[in-house]
């Protein structure tokens, strides 16, 4: 296609109603335009405040592509910073996470820094008295984001310095964030058992887009959930189900199950499947765990907390979390046909150790790279990025279920199998991609 | 064999397993381990738990099982066109030997080619394998895969290292 970054008009073209251009998919100008545009503007998940727990600990990250350090100030206060040196722009840390202590020093000329990211000073410093140092950029130190802000826990920034507060961006979404949570007899959660790290060679909207799509898990998870619901079958009822089956077959229920399990979609483009039960709705219980849960919220609380078990909840564009499991995978794009994904997983602080043991074998057995669902997932999405590059026709359908009163809807339910999460997604894509140059969404 | 196996007989086991593997020969392959085996492949270096830390994979013999059968599945879309894996071993050394002379494990450098289209991967690392004697044979009781880049951020890797 044509120039995109001077003619909002062509970039709002490529979303419809119902259908969006390839060139979403596939164009690099897109691409970068998505970076400056959606991925500045909006409020990007960097990490856990338990991955910084003590004054000087940090984690490393990629958000929208840059580099940035999320550090634990000496005021207890957590800080994103642009993890580049003020003075000739090396990355001043190189681990995924560490301590420093009370300052940063960058590893190629000992400039340090404090961890709010400010200059404390730089060796021989005599060599810049009488340059104009002081009064550029060099002296101001660690670039902070624009604003960062932080939800039970999870850590998000805006690198833009215009764009929607947290609270109105995020909306009554948040409400997942809470379950999960919640599902904490201490209502906190704390980053365990590491993290996996799959390579996605496609655009980062097939996995965000895939993970509100229950028109898929039934074709694609035949072979591996439909293997393990066919191991299971010939078993008798009293034999307990092995955790792995239990986790693996209701990706495969029919149809009605995961229209009847609805999907819900909020403004700026989050969403929700699983709004009346999931495929996590019927784990077996893990003893004394629901007595603690009673213990720290009244029977009647526990009850409802236990009984939300949502599906994937996406925070667009960056994030999606499954309280229930209490598992969340990150985007970091870093090309339009390549993503990584990185998987995370939380120990639900008060709670018996088996459950952090459950949520580890759900991430192995669904998010590591050497997952059978996550292969035919993969699968898919390479194939739509091989497939897109085809002429004959522009267009990628997303008809099912539209409604002509879905548009501007701010918060919407509707019968599971819609593709109005991915609909919804567009929506607020557009509007901050189609900005004219320099103005907020 | 129901006497000790001899130093060769050992060695000769874990070519095998790899040969099967290579010539996608997954039944046979299968039944090389012990009911209560587990076939690991830690995702950080000096792992030491599978339960409370995440791995790429911590399997019992019902999710090899699975594998094995998916393969044999049509609809495992991800396999059109099939994976095609290929071992290069190094000689396997007897790590060690258990005082009842029941237990074996043993240490196996390699490196592990997967091929699929026009895509082809290499991984290197060291496998252990702790063999024992089930009814005179030896099976893998644990089978456990040391990565060299068992942190790195991994494409699909879809057939067995």
């Amino acid at each position: 296609m044509g120039n995109y970054r001077d003619d909002p008009a062509l970039v709002a073209g490529l979303v419809q109603d119902d259908q969006v251009h390839r060139d979403v998919y596939i164009d690099q100008e897109i691409f970068d335009l998505e970076m400056e545009r959606l991925w500045s503007r909006t409020w990007i998940y960097v990490g856990h405040a338990s991955q910084a727990p003590r004054p000087g600990d940090y984690i490393t990250a990629g958000v929208a592509t840059l580099p940035v350090i999320m550090v634990r100030h000496t005021d207890g206060a957590l800080k994103v910073l642009m993890n580049r040196c003020a003075h000739k722009g090396t990355r001043v840390v190189t681990d995924a996470a560490g301590s420093v202590g009370r300052a940063f020093r960058c590893p190629y000329h000992s400039w340090a820094y404090r961890t709010d990211g400010t200059l404390i000073g730089t060796p021989l410093p005599r060599g810049y008295d009488g340059t104009r140092l002081h009064e550029c950029s060099a002296a101001k130190g660690l670039a902070p984001v624009a604003a960062t802000a932080e939800y039970r826990g999870f850590v998000f920034a805006r690198l833009s310095a215009s764009g929607p507060s947290f609270q109105d961006y995020f909306g009554e979404s948040l409400s997942s964030i809470d379950n999960m949570a919640d599902r904490s007899p201490e209502g906190e959660l704390e980053i365990a058992g590491g993290c996996l790290r799959y390579m996605h060679n496609c655009n980062w909207k097939m996995f965000i887009e895939n993970l509100n799509d229950t028109m898929h898990p039934m074709v694609v998870h035949e072979s591996s959930a439909g293997t393990a619901k066919r191991l299971w079958e010939g078993k008798p009822a009293t034999e307990p189900k092995p955790m792995a089956i239990e986790q693996f077959v209701p990706f495969v229920s029919d149809y009605k199950f995961f229209d009847d399990m609805g999907v819900r979609v909020f403004a700026n483009g989050h969403s929700y499947t699983g709004v009346n039960f999931s495929i996590h709705s019927h784990y077996s219980a893990i003893p004394g765990y629901e007595e603690m849960m009673k213990r720290a919220y009244g029977e009647e609380r526990a009850k409802k907390i236990l009984g939300t078990a949502r599906h994937n909840t996406v925070y667009y564009p960056s994030l999606t979390i499954k309280g229930a499991i209490q598992s969340i995978r990150v985007a970091r794009p870093l090309a339009p046909d390549r993503t990584l994904i990185e998987s995370w997983t939380f120990r639900l602080k008060g709670a018996p150790p088996e459950l952090l043991q459950r949520t580890l074998m759900y991430t192995r057995l669904i998010n590591s790279p050497m997952s059978v669902v996550g292969h035919d997932d993969l699968y898919s999405y390479r194939s739509i990025q091989e497939g897109l590059r085809c002429t004959g026709n522009d267009w990628v359908s997303l008809h099912r279920d539209f409604r002509p009163e879905e548009i501007g809807a701010a918060d919407l339910t509707a019968n599971g199998t819609s593709e109005i999460s991915m609909r919804n997604q567009f929506r607020a894509w557009a509007r901050y991609m189609a900005a004219a140059p320099g103005s907020a969404a | 064999m129901s006497a000790r196996p001899s130093r060769e007989e050992i060695v000769d086991f874990v070519y095998r397993e790899a040969r099967l593997l290579d010539e996608k020969r997954f039944d046979e392959w299968y039944e090389l381990f012990t009911d209560d085996a587990y076939y690991w492949v830690p995702s950080t270096p000096g792992q030491a738990d599978g339960l409370n830390h995440v791995s790429l994979m911590y399997e019992d013999k019902l999710l090899l099982k699975l594998r094995v059968e998916r393969l044999k599945n049509p609809k495992s879309y991800s396999q059109h066109p099939e994976s095609r894996p290929h071992h290069v071993l190094q000689r396997p050394e007897i790590e060690s030997e258990d005082a009842a002379g029941r237990e074996w494990v043993t240490r196996t450098p390699f490196v592990y080619l997967e091929t699929r289209g026009d895509d082809q991967q290499v991984y290197g690392g060291v496998a252990f394998h702790t063999l024992v004697l089930v009814d005179g044979r030896l099976r893998i009781r644990l089978k456990r895969i040391n990565l060299v880049n068992c942190d790195a951020a991994l494409p699909s890797v879809q057939m067995f290292l």
